[in-house]
């Protein structure tokens, strides 16, 4: 049996207090946990940026990598050993700044990974500037004058390349983000969650305090369909003072990325015993050669 | 008597038609017995504009196209335009006898054939791209090479396209031969089948590398096109998912990279096919490969830059790019393959070489050795020298028996660590990309950064005993000594060649298909080197910085090219003349 223990490690996280990195991880570890899932079972990959320091505060294989590039290691991984449940794991600036590129190809691609999006509209670990989720006019160290830019709609994008399982979780509803991330984890195909990250030191406005009177799960909305394509494209853009978490779209999805590969049909790739080519493929590569 | 090389030489626009219709030839050509080395000469543009394509074949091996051009192949005007220069006395000219050629366009010292190319073409197979197959036959008339050799390779390459398409090409064949007749007592080059010819095999410099790399358990391959590079990305593309590979074109180059990573840290032996300007988006990355430790392939067919460049052809400007490419310092490998042989062996060697040491191992071609094919023996692809050497791999019965927590990057004497790959319940572990400590957890204290960077360089040392020797060519006690790397090798072995047929012992060459950690028996090899000229495709001379840096020796003078064009032996012997 899994425990809460085997994903626990000596190790302090150097986030602030209050942030809400602690309760992301809290509710991974816990998704793993009641997924049944064993740390050696699952690889989590992240960036670079305060919440993609992740894998050093719980006993799991990971791979912290480079700034906007999680994505791409990540669907790597996936396809090198499809026997391993891959969870990619970053910030805002990483996967929608420095990676928007690799985020919205990977998506058309729907391999089969959880990616989880540290979203607290704001480079942290640079210290406070504003990023791609910020909101147009948002006065921040490099934006002295309020930011040019309309802000990115990652879940609208996701719906756009293609995605069929888009959501978004809060660590303020810690039961509610569990949840979403188990549905994720036994979701056959691509899985997004963008998660409202308050960042307490750099990002005080959008804090506790501005997000828990205006969240609300769609779950809860009686008339709310999680199918119909259109209406959560146009959910997942809306923001004010309601602001929608939960899954906003989800259908069955189509074949996954590994499924287009021949080469997987007999196993994860790393499985696949490593010896010279017999004499038979050797004539065989040599033919058109001759 | 086939007692020469000839060169034959087919020139036209971009769409004509030119690469498929020479590579048929050259393989009948070695089918006929002969030794052959064709290279294209191509334009980045799909229509329009001067290519040609240039066919070597003679009664001994190649290793180089040569400038004197034999018979000339020229579907249009300015093909006789550019190409006029070339040809030898008593060389010909293949034209369309539509074709008016002002006065400046004649030679009395050259036979010209004109022939009904167009019009024949049109008549008998209906389409003008057909004159090709009509210029390959009068050129198999001319020569005397017997149409059987060409008839089996047009039936293969079309029979695709129908019995009727086969027909009306083998019909065009024929009928050049037939045209060649009243020219033939003009013209005085011949290149006879043998009766019996043996079994080779005509192959580029990408395919040799691409078998070698499959050869060596290659799994994984990402990339994103790019010339002279995605031929290797492409190969696989196409026959590696028979092997078990997966091979992915993918949003760019700095994904290609990434992924290549992910899937390597798994355990799949991952190769990234690239060129310069892919390269140049990959270093980051290439750094992580670095600091987390990861062995990977990255091969770069170099075109000449900077920036775009020109894409369709060849240079030698990326060595040190190479070898000091990502902010930081790290071990690595730089690897340059000279020939068919050399390719397809740093194929499989460099896997090795990358698990052995954990780290990344680069090969870098260029658009000369990738596209340029050779005729060789079979067993030039050496498949029974093949290893598979995973270096400190723990075995699935190593980590069962795991007595201490596993440390990824474990301090050692060598600095290599025994690796694990994720997924057993003994070996849960973290690729880092911040400095860390051997576990890893983030660390900056300065004693552990001195031993993981210390740990890391110490890696060197197992590379320098993966990195291939400089190699010498033709007599031990020569006058003056080529060194060259990377393709260079063929037209400077051939330039020596021709050296010591002039006067026995006038030259040898030393060759680096090695360059970074530079290789331990460099400076004694060099010492031995009389008058030292180095000969590269660069403008500043980088194996020859190189050279001065690691061994203080100077090398006497230097042949360099940097005109976008492949070396010929006439080049480097012209060039000699002046140093
Ligand atoms: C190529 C590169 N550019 C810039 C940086 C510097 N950098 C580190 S983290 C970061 C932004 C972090 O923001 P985000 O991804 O939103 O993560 P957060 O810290 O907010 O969790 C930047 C710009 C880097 N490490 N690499
Ligand atoms: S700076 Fe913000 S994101 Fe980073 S640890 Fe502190 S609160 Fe969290
Ligand atoms: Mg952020």
């Amino acid at each position: 049996m899994v425990t809460r223990a085997d994903y626990r490690i000596d190790e302090r996280p150097t986030w602030c207090r209050g942030c809400g990195d602690y309760g992301i991880l809290n509710a991974l570890s816990r998704a793993l946990v009641e997924q049944g899932i064993a740390p050696h079972e699952t690889i989590v990959v992240t960036g670079i940026g305060c919440g993609s320091k992740l894998p050093q505060y719980m006993r799991v294989n990971g791979m912290h990598t480079l700034h906007g590039r999680p994505m791409p290691i990540a669907q790597g991984a996936r396809l090198a050993n499809h026997d391993m449940h891959v969870i990619v794991v970053h910030g805002d600036g990483d996967g929608y700044g420095e990676g928007l590129g690799h985020f919205a190809h990977g998506v058309r691609r729907n391999p089969r990974l959880t990616e989880l999006v540290q979203n607290n509209k704001i480079y942290g670990l640079t210290k406070g500037q504003y990023s791609p989720t910020s909101a147009q006019g948002w006065r921040t160290s490099t934006s002295p004058r309020g930011s040019a830019e309309q802000k990115v709609e990652p879940l609208a994008l996701a719906i756009t390349q293609g995605a069929t399982f888009v959501a978004r979780g809060y660590p303020g509803k810690l039961d509610h983000l569990i949840w979403l991330i188990g549905e994720a984890l036994n979701y056959p195909g691509y899985a997004l969650i963008d998660i409202l990250q308050p960042c307490v030191t750099f990002n005080p406005k959008r804090s506790y305090d501005y997000y828990n009177p205006r969240v609300y799960a769609l779950e809860d909305e009686s008339d709310y369909d999680p199918t119909d394509r259109t209406a959560a494209w146009l959910q997942a853009q809306a923001w004010g003072e309601r602001i929608p978490i939960g899954i906003f779209y989800r259908v069955d999805p189509e074949p996954s990325l590994e499924t287009y590969e021949p080469a997987l049909e007999a196993g994860p790739l790393v499985k696949q015993p490593l010896k010279p080519l017999n004499t038979e493929q050797i004539t065989t590569l040599l033919e058109p050669l001759r | 008597m086939n007692e020469h090389d000839l060169t034959l030489r087919i020139g036209g626009e971009a769409g004509m038609g030119l690469e498929s219709s020479g590579a048929g030839f050259a393989k009948a050509l070695m089918r006929g017995g002969l030794w052959v080395f064709g290279v294209p000469d191509f334009r980045s543009r799909i229509r329009g504009g001067h290519n040609f394509f240039t066919l070597r074949a003679g009664p001994t091996p190649l290793y180089s196209i040569a400038d004197p051009v034999h018979l000339l192949l020229a579907l249009d005007k300015e093909t006789i335009r550019r190409h006029l220069a070339d040809v030898v006395p008593g060389g010909a000219i293949v034209y369309d006898q539509q074709l008016e050629l002002e006065d400046e366009l004649q030679r009395e010292d050259v036979v010209y054939v004109p022939v009904p190319l167009t019009e024949m073409a049109r008549e008998i197979g209906g389409a003008e791209v057909m004159r090709n197959t009509l210029a390959l036959g009068v050129a198999s008339g001319l020569l005397d090479f017997d149409l059987q050799h060409v008839e089996t390779v047009i039936r293969e390459n079309f029979s695709r396209k129908g019995e009727e398409v086969v027909d009306a090409n083998l019909k065009l064949a024929q009928e050049g031969v037939r045209l060649s007749e009243p020219f033939k007592d003009d013209y005085s080059f011949r290149l006879r089948p043998a009766a019996e010819p043996p079994e080779r095999i005509l192959i580029n410099g990408t395919q040799a590398f691409a078998l070698g790399a499959l050869a060596g358990g290659g799994r994984f391959v990402s990339g994103y096109p790019m010339t002279p590079g995605s031929p290797v990305l492409i190969w696989f593309a196409q026959h590696g998912a028979d092997y078990g590979v997966v091979a992915k074109h993918v949003e760019d180059e700095i994904a290609a990279i990434n992924m290549a990573l992910g899937a390597a840290v798994m355990g799949a032996r991952s190769l990234v096919p690239t060129s310069g300007g892919g390269f140049a988006l990959m270093v980051e990355a290439t750094g992580f490969a670095g600091i987390g430790e990861i062995p990977v392939v990255i091969y770069n067919a170099q075109r000449p830059g900077p920036a775009t460049g020109l894409p369709t052809r060849t240079e030698q400007g990326d060595l040190l790019f190479m070898i000091h490419a990502a902010q930081g310092e790290f071990a690595r490998m730089v690897l340059a393959p000279g020939s068919i042989e050399e390719a397809f062996h740093l194929g499989w060697h460099a896997f090795n070489a990358a698990e052995r040491a954990q780290t990344p191992v680069m090969v870098l071609s260029d658009q000369f050795l990738a596209d340029a094919f050779r005729s060789v023996e079979p067993s030039a692809l050496n498949f029974d020298a093949v290893a598979l050497d995973r270096g400190k791999l723990l075995t699935e019965a190593e980590l069962d028996n795991l007595s201490e927590d596993y440390r990824r990057y474990k301090v050692t004497e060598s600095g290599v660590s025994p690796r694990a790959l994720p997924g057993h319940p003994n070996a849960v572990f973290v690729t880092e990309s911040n400095e860390h400590d051997e576990y890893p957890r983030i660390n900056e204290e300065m004693d552990n950064r001195v031993a993981q960077q210390s740990k890391r360089m110490r890696k060197v040392q197992t590379l320098r005993e993966d990195v291939p020797a400089p190699t010498w060519y033709g007599p031990e006690e020569s006058e003056l000594t080529l060194i060259c790397w990377g393709s260079t090798y063929g037209p400077a072995r051939e330039a020596v060649d021709r050296l010591n047929t002039e006067a026995a012992g006038r030259a040898n060459l030393l060759h680096f298909s090695g360059l970074e950690p530079f290789p331990p028996t460099a400076e004694a090899e060099l010492n031995r080197a009389q008058l030292k000229i180095v000969v590269e495709g660069n403008y500043t001379g980088q194996l020859e910085s190189l050279i001065r840096t690691h061994t203080g020796i100077e090398a006497d003078s230097a042949i360099r090219r940097f005109d976008g064009r492949p070396f010929r032996p006439e080049y480097i012997l012209a060039q000699l003349e002046e140093v």
